[in-house]
């Protein structure tokens, strides 16, 4: 592995989202307090405990997870996107990288900006309402995992995305309305029995719903399933982002 | 000698059918500079992209400083710098991060002493901070070839280095090839310029709809394909070529009479003692060589 290579794309991704500071990091911090007030607070306090723990304790995880994937996605997507937007991708594509140590810089950076998120937001939580982490060992997995996981996908959209339009649609029209319907503000147990068959597709719910178990030894699905549904979701990306350096798909042409 | 880049049977054809590239056969030899001239689409740019790994070959091989683009595509690359034609650049980085990226990017370690003197060299150190964005287009081009010799490439390749760029900066520029080349760095070079192949490659390729029609060293295509015209300017005009002249391709316009040149049929001094013999009196006597630019011309009219 050419590591000076790796550790300059991703040193040069971490600078772009210290130059948009506000952007990649503050805004979503703002929102998830917006959600913290109007969910956790007013409307919250108004609903019962969740499987034993407060409403507002109950959404950390899955406003955490809400948060990593959707900015896991759109960092990656856009550092790809980018560059190959303005021609400077070139240099990339003619250096002496493999295809693994391309993925891994611009992957990495857009993770790293995530988890650093997802920590934030943690952290922020704080302030708000109670939070206890009963595996922290396995929060951090869970967290760096669909870090990972949701980065590859982002990085493989970026690929394929040829406007600022296409950059945005999948992300807008089918990772959020998923991330919303994968249980962030509810336990897949409070929907009607055919709602929670039809959830159980989602693949969404089982991220949060290993996430929480991290954080309260709550879950909707099995822990093990969450695991074995983000390393599928992982591997797939995986497999893709290899065929997109084989065959050079709107790469290479 | 072993050449730096050896491509052989190199074709390329893109996914709608277009054959770029027509079995391409093709050595350059390390520490000259190699001009590529030819029309516009005639696919001297997707030959630079096959051989930096930008585009995939439909087939043949290429070889850099002996290493197949494609097996050993990782020590190929090391050896190549590229300053593409369109101006691509990180909008908001300062020149010094981008120059940085380019040398981290191609795995080699932090110097910034080698980047100074890239930048001093290409007059870019006091833009250093600048934002890329800030900068002019000749500007911009400075940072690309430093960008580009900032992992110390063996070959680099110019495709269109002066589009756009001032008289100035271009003669800049054409110092700063003739000192690499000193350094003995292999430069191709793509220009619309022909006078700047003329004035600085050691040989050159012509390259026309996606075939390599000729390569020769610069100073044999000049010597062969190069015409000199004798151009004499009559006291009086004249209404026919003298019988003695009629073999020769001389032509008649108003009071000039132009004789393109063959040694062979008849030289200088026996063309001037046929006017003297014929009592034709002449005012001035010129003659004109063709340029390159005359060579390519005629080579893509073929």
């Amino acid at each position: 592995m050419n590591m000076t290579a790796i550790g300059a794309i991703y040193k040069f991704e971490m600078a772009r989202a210290w130059r948009t500071l506000a952007q990649t990091i503050a805004a979503p911090v703002i929102s998830t307090c917006l959600y913290f007030v109007v969910f956790g607070s007013a409307i919250g306090s108004r609903i019962d405990e969740v499987d034993g723990i407060s409403y507002g304790s109950f959404i950390v995880p899955g406003l955490i997870m809400l948060s990593v994937l959707t900015q896991s996605i759109s960092n990656s997507a856009f550092g790809i996107y980018f560059p190959k937007f303005t021609g400077t991708i070139y240099e990339v594509l003619s250096a002496p990288l493999s295809f693994l140590e391309i993925v891994v810089g611009y992957v990495c950076a857009a993770a790293s900006k995530s988890i650093i998120l997802g920590l934030l937001i943690l952290g922020t939580a704080h302030f708000f309402v109670d939070v206890t982490i009963s595996h922290p060992f396995w929060m951090l997995f869970f967290l760096v995992l669909t870090a990972l996981t949701f980065s590859l996908f982002g990085f493989l959209i970026g690929i394929w995305a040829e406007s600022f339009e296409e950059l945005q649609r999948i992300p807008l029209l089918i990772v959020t309305p998923l991330a919303f319907l994968g249980g962030s503000f509810y336990s897949i147990s409070m929907l009607p029995p055919i709602w929670q068959k039809i959830s159980m597709l989602n693949p969404v719910v089982y991220l949060i719903s290993g996430f929480r178990w991290s954080f309260y030894n709550q879950a909707d699905v099995k822990v093990s399933t969450s695991l074995i549904i983000i390393g599928c979701i992982l591997a797939i990306c995986i497999y893709l982002t290899y065929l997109v350096f084989k065959t050079g798909y709107k790469l290479k042409p | 000698m072993e050449s730096i880049i050896s491509i052989s049977k190199l074709n390329k054809t893109f996914k709608g059918g277009f054959q770029a590239l027509k079995n391409i056969n093709l050595e350059v030899k390390p520490g000259e500079i190699f001009a590529l001239l030819g029309p516009n689409g005639a696919g001297k740019t997707t030959l630079i992209k096959s051989i930096c790994g930008l585009t995939m070959p439909t087939e043949g091989k290429i070889l850099v400083g002996g290493y197949d683009i494609v097996e050993d595509y990782k020590k190929a690359r090391r050896l190549v710098g590229l300053v593409p034609q369109e101006l691509t650049t990180d909008a908001f980085e300062t020149v010094w991060n981008t120059v940085c990226f380019s040398r981290g990017v191609f795995g080699k370690k932090k110097d910034s002493q080698f980047i100074e003197k890239i930048l001093k060299d290409l007059s870019l150190w006091d833009k250093k901070s600048n934002i890329l964005r800030t900068l002019s287009g000749g500007m911009k081009r400075r940072v690309m070839i430093a960008k580009a010799l900032s992992h110390e490439p063996k070959v680099l390749f110019l495709d269109e280095p002066t589009a756009g760029v001032d008289v100035e900066l271009r003669k800049g520029m054409w110092d700063l090839v003739s000192e690499l080349k000193a350094l003995g760095v292999t430069i191709i070079l793509t220009t619309h310029y022909i006078e700047e192949a003329e004035l600085m490659a050691d040989r050159i390729g012509f390259i026309k709809n996606g075939e390599i029609i000729m390569v020769e060293d610069k100073d044999k295509i000049m010597k062969k394909m190069s015409q000199k015209t004798i151009e004499v300017t009559l006291s009086d005009k004249l209404d026919n070529v003298p019988t003695e002249l009629k073999h020769l391709d001389v032509r008649l316009f108003g009071d000039k009479m132009n004789y393109l040149y063959d040694e062979s049929k008849m030289n200088m001094q026996s063309f001037l003692n046929v006017l003297v013999q014929k009592n034709i009196n002449v005012q001035d006597i010129q003659t004109k060589e063709s340029s390159l630019e005359d060579i390519f011309v005629q080579l893509v009219k073929k």
